[in-house]
């Protein structure tokens, strides 16, 4: 095969490739080297070329980024050897340039090549943050579809009358519509009912890409403060380590003795949310029940555009006082 | 049979005792079904090859462009019925361009004139346009059923001409299945003609505008033959039941939204109507189901063989009790909000049990700590139903022993297609890879058809793939292996593999020559963000000419690389179709 090989110009490095899986490889031209624009992790492979000439960049795959410029975010999917598995740096490093590609994702900035077209799924993908592949997880279209316009209705079942009114706007399984409508809130009783997810937007100044958490993995504004300030704040090289969920549970339980920041207002960032009617509030100043039936999204807001409110904050007995509102702060 | 092949006269062949008249063989030969028996039927000779293109009414085409209509046409004079398949699979997830091809019009062209008589046409991923289909309403006076899976190009407005066009008469099956297409309302289902009766297949489940409620009422009271109804989410429960009231001969029903705000006259009329339909042996819809309405539809799950709830989040408790209204079920698919608990009700609720699929909820969701599945439901389904031999499992995390402990309590799979979500995710209590969970499938599983692995695995797994898997006919693969050595071992050990598509895997042109013997017995090879390069294809087209080797080219790559290979054979030659973006070489 080795003739062969000689004319692809050592492309593969055919006759080094049987049995090595350590990365020694012929080196060949520049030409089998792909990518000039590549923002992706890519670690070395026996059957492939010099990665030495690489740069290794990462890129975050912005949703917008991804159709306007397909050269600029040109991207292949990363390809591993076995023997990086054991070194948790060349992973964890692949998260270090982001911030926000937080802990759990082994999946970090690697996109597959982007179309131009408009397809739901690379709608989905893009709005849903920091790492996506496309065509990953492999979901056809209309399933992904009709994700979207799922209602992930309530249990709450135990009364007579029917809870829940044909909510228009969850039916409404258009193309685009996975994220912003991918929440339940409608007609949910208190009732300490189970569950299933309610995911919102998490944004944080200064940070390009946003999270989503699970409002109902919570019962307390400290556990979802606390998770939101590991989500934000934790340094991704040890989250990448710790996948399995004993390790975060350590960690969680680490934290949990230290209050949250967010919301004692000690830290230079407060948790902030967009009510139903689009009004920007503290965290913190209404029941949880009452929060989770109109919140909308959260933002983590820098102390400094907050104006006027810490002290309130702390006051959680005045309720009878309206949730001081934030004039002046543009939702993201 | 007569033994004598031959070349007799025609005369002496009709005198000897024992040979058979062409006229009997062609009847003989007309209750061979099956498309690989047919095959078999027409290698023996040359009469026998003669007999049987003449007895075939139904072809069944894999790769549409492994042949071209005219040569079809040519072999095969009397096809009522046609299935075609057209774009890769990976199509379905967004990896295959738009306009790549497949478009049936220059089929449909062609059938005008040599198959006047067509009654059927089934399309897979194909590309079919307003026009065609209007062109097919007009051409084809028998024709009797379509049926579109994951095609594309059309719009509602096509539908209206089917449905306006057909003969009033012959119309029977309307299947239009998760495509991808404009849907401008839904007039079309006002256009059947009041005359028209003969409908028994109507599925419109994956169109989102809503149908003139009262068209759909007077259509489905009207056709007593119906069968099979699946309507959109905007049918109403209230609805469903007026519905249901003119069709307890329904065997498959597709519901609508099955949440709405109901008296409870309403509730009671709706379960009486459950209540007739006895004969239902599929039941799928039921989004936004919730526990307080599903216990309507208990009484029409007793002769239930299949359950798809793949669009109902259900939880544990409410699939719990829904089960065991179901005690024939052999074929479940369930969305992962039932998470482990559903699972094990599954296992102690379905013995029969054959297939079961688990698609996630949010699968893009990296931040899932709660809710989904794992290994603990893998196994407990395993459990309690040894007959599955169909899996397709979405999870994020998956062990090895998990996956040994499933496959010896279940060694018959033949459909084994996991799915760890995280890319290169290792087994999630020792942190090796998923190796030796691929080994022990294909160890085990002697009787596998189809295997998509993922996870983290090394060419270890192939090679295990290479060494037993030896009825292995599609195999999917996702970053995966280590190096073209994975590859390698497939195509050199797997003697009945037909396709094998592969994405971000480190294979290369090595890998891809390896198979230079194999892809002509192949229907298809799909690579795309592997390491093959344009040299290596080049090479691959030159050395085997009947293969058509096509790579596709995106904006801005790299000139040398192959970022997505196509490779499939053919008897009609390079496509004469192909956009600028599909390099034949």
């Amino acid at each position: 095969m080795d003739g062969a090989m000689g004319l692809l110009g050592g492309g593969g490095g055919g006759g080094s490739s049987g049995g090595s899986t350590d990365g020694s490889m012929s080196t060949v031209s520049k030409a089998e080297v792909v990518e000039q624009d590549y923002v992706g992790l890519m670690s070395e492979v026996s059957s492939y070329p010099a990665e030495a000439e690489l740069e290794l960049g990462l890129g975050l795959s912005l949703g917008g980024a991804m159709k306007a410029k397909p050269c600029a975010w040109r991207e292949y999917g990363r390809i591993l050897t076995a023997k990086d598995f054991p070194s948790v740096v060349s992973r964890g490093s692949s998260a270090s340039s982001s911030s926000s590609s937080g802990r759990g994702t082994s999946t970090t900035a690697i996109t597959g090549t982007k179309r131009t077209a408009d397809t739901v799924a690379q709608d989905v993908g893009h709005a849903n943050g920091a790492s996506q592949v496309v065509g990953w997880p492999p979901i056809r279209a209309y399933r992904i579809n009709s994700l979207a316009s799922q209602v992930k209705a309530s249990t709450a079942e135990e009364d007579d009358h029917s809870i829940f009114g044909n909510d228009k706007n969850k039916n409404s399984a258009k193309k685009d519509t996975n994220n912003s409508n991918n929440k339940n809130n409608s007609n949910i009783q208190e009732k300490g009912c189970r569950r299933s997810s309610l995911f919102v937007k998490v944004n944080m100044d200064g940070v390009p890409i946003g999270r989503k958490v699970d409002l109902n993995a919570h019962s307390c504004y400290e556990s979802l403060a606390q998770t939101l300030e590991d989500m934000f704040h934790r340094p991704t090289t040890t989250v990448n380590a710790n996948r399995s969920s004993g390790e975060k549970e350590h960690n969680l339980m680490v934290e949990a003795a230290k209050s949250s920041r967010l919301l004692d207002g000690s830290s230079e960032f407060v948790l902030t949310y967009e009510d139903k009617e689009g009004d920007w509030m503290l965290v913190g100043d209404v029941p949880w029940g009452m929060f989770l039936n109109t919140v909308k999204r959260l933002r983590i807001m820098r102390t400094s555009e907050a104006n006027g409110l810490a002290p309130r904050f702390q006051e959680r007995d005045q309720r009878q006082t309206p949730a001081p509102r934030l004039r002046g702060s543009k939702p993201i | 049979m007569a033994s004598k092949r031959q070349k007799d006269s025609p005369e002496e062949e009709k005198k000897q005792a024992s040979s058979f008249p062409d006229e009997v063989l062609e009847c003989v030969l007309g209750f061979v079904k099956s498309h690989r028996d047919r095959s078999s039927v027409s290698l023996v000779c040359k009469d026998w090859y003669n007999a049987e293109r003449w007895s075939r009414t139904h072809v069944f085409i894999g790769n549409c462009y492994s042949v071209s209509p005219e040569i079809l046409v040519r072999r095969f004079p009397n096809i009522r019925s046609v299935t075609l398949k057209g774009k890769p699979r990976f199509s379905d997830f967004n990896l295959v361009p738009l306009n790549w091809g497949a478009d049936i019009h220059a089929w449909l062209v062609v059938f005008a004139s040599a198959y006047s008589f067509l009654e059927e046409l089934r399309l897979k991923r194909m590309t079919i346009t307003d026009e065609s289909l209007e062109f097919l309403a007009k051409s084809f006076p028998n024709f009797k059923a379509l049926s579109l899976v994951s095609c594309d190009g059309f719009s509602t407005d096509g539908l209206k001409a089917i449905v306006a066009h057909c003969n009033y008469r012959n119309l029977t099956e309307l299947d239009i299945l998760e495509n991808g297409i404009d849907d401008l309302g839904g007039s079309w289902l006002s256009c059947f003609p009041e005359n028209f009766t003969s409908l028994e297949v109507l599925n419109f489940a994956s169109l989102n505008s809503e149908v003139n409620f009262d068209a759909l009422e007077r259509l489905v009271a009207r056709c007593k033959s119906l069968k099979v109804l699946k309507v959109n989410k905007n049918v109403t429960l209230e609805q469903l039941q007026r519905l249901l009231v003119h069709t307890s001969q329904l065997t498959e029903l597709g519901t609508g939204s099955f949440s709405q705000e109901l008296t409870l006259r309403e509730y009671s009329e709706l379960e009486s109507a459950f209540s007739n339909c006895k004969n239902l042996y599929t039941l799928s819809g039921l989004s936004e189901a919730t526990s307080l309405y599903l216990p309507a539809l208990y009484p029409a799950c007793v002769n239930l063989t299949f359950l798809n709830l793949s669009d109902a989040a259900l939880q544990s408790a409410e699939l719990a009790k829904l089960l065991p209204h179901c005690p024939h079920l052999r074929r479940l698919w369930v969305l992962d909000t039932v998470e482990d608990k559903g699972l094990e009700a599954v296992g102690s609720s379905c013995p029969l049990l054959e297939e079961l699929r688990v698609f996630p909820a949010e699968p893009f969701e990296q931040d899932v700590v709660i809710g989904g599945v794992t290994e603990s439901g893998f196994v407990a389904v395993s459990q309690g139903c040894r007959k599955l031999h169909y899996v397709l499992y979405f999870c994020r995390r998956m062990t090895n022993s998990a996956v040994a402990a499933v496959v010896k309590n279940c060694p018959d799979f033949t459909h084994f297609r996991l799915c760890i979500m995280n890319p290169w995710e290792p087994d999630y209590l020792t942190k090796e890879p998923m190796d030796e969970a691929f080994g022990v499938v294909v160890k085990t599983c002697t009787k596998l058809q189809r295997l998509a692995v993922s996870g983290l695995l090394t060419d270890l797994t192939f090679e295990y793939i290479g060494k037993y898997a030896k009825n292995l006919e599609t195999l999917s693969v996702a970053f995966a292996g280590s190096s073209d050595r994975g590859m390698q071992c497939v195509l050199a050990g797997c003697p009945k593999l037909r396709k094998l598509e592969i994405r971000d895997c480190p294979f290369g042109n090595a890998a891809l020559l390896s198979g230079l013997e194999r892809y002509e017995s192949m229907r298809s090879l799909w690579m795309s963000a592997c390491h093959v390069t344009m040299n290596g294809c080049r090479l691959l087209a030159r050395e085997m000419p009947r293969l058509n080797v096509e790579v596709i080219k995106e904006d801005g790559s790299d000139d040398t690389h192959a970022e997505k290979v196509y490779v499939y054979r053919s008897v009609a030659g390079p496509r004469r179709d192909a956009p600028p973006f599909v390099l034949t070489l």
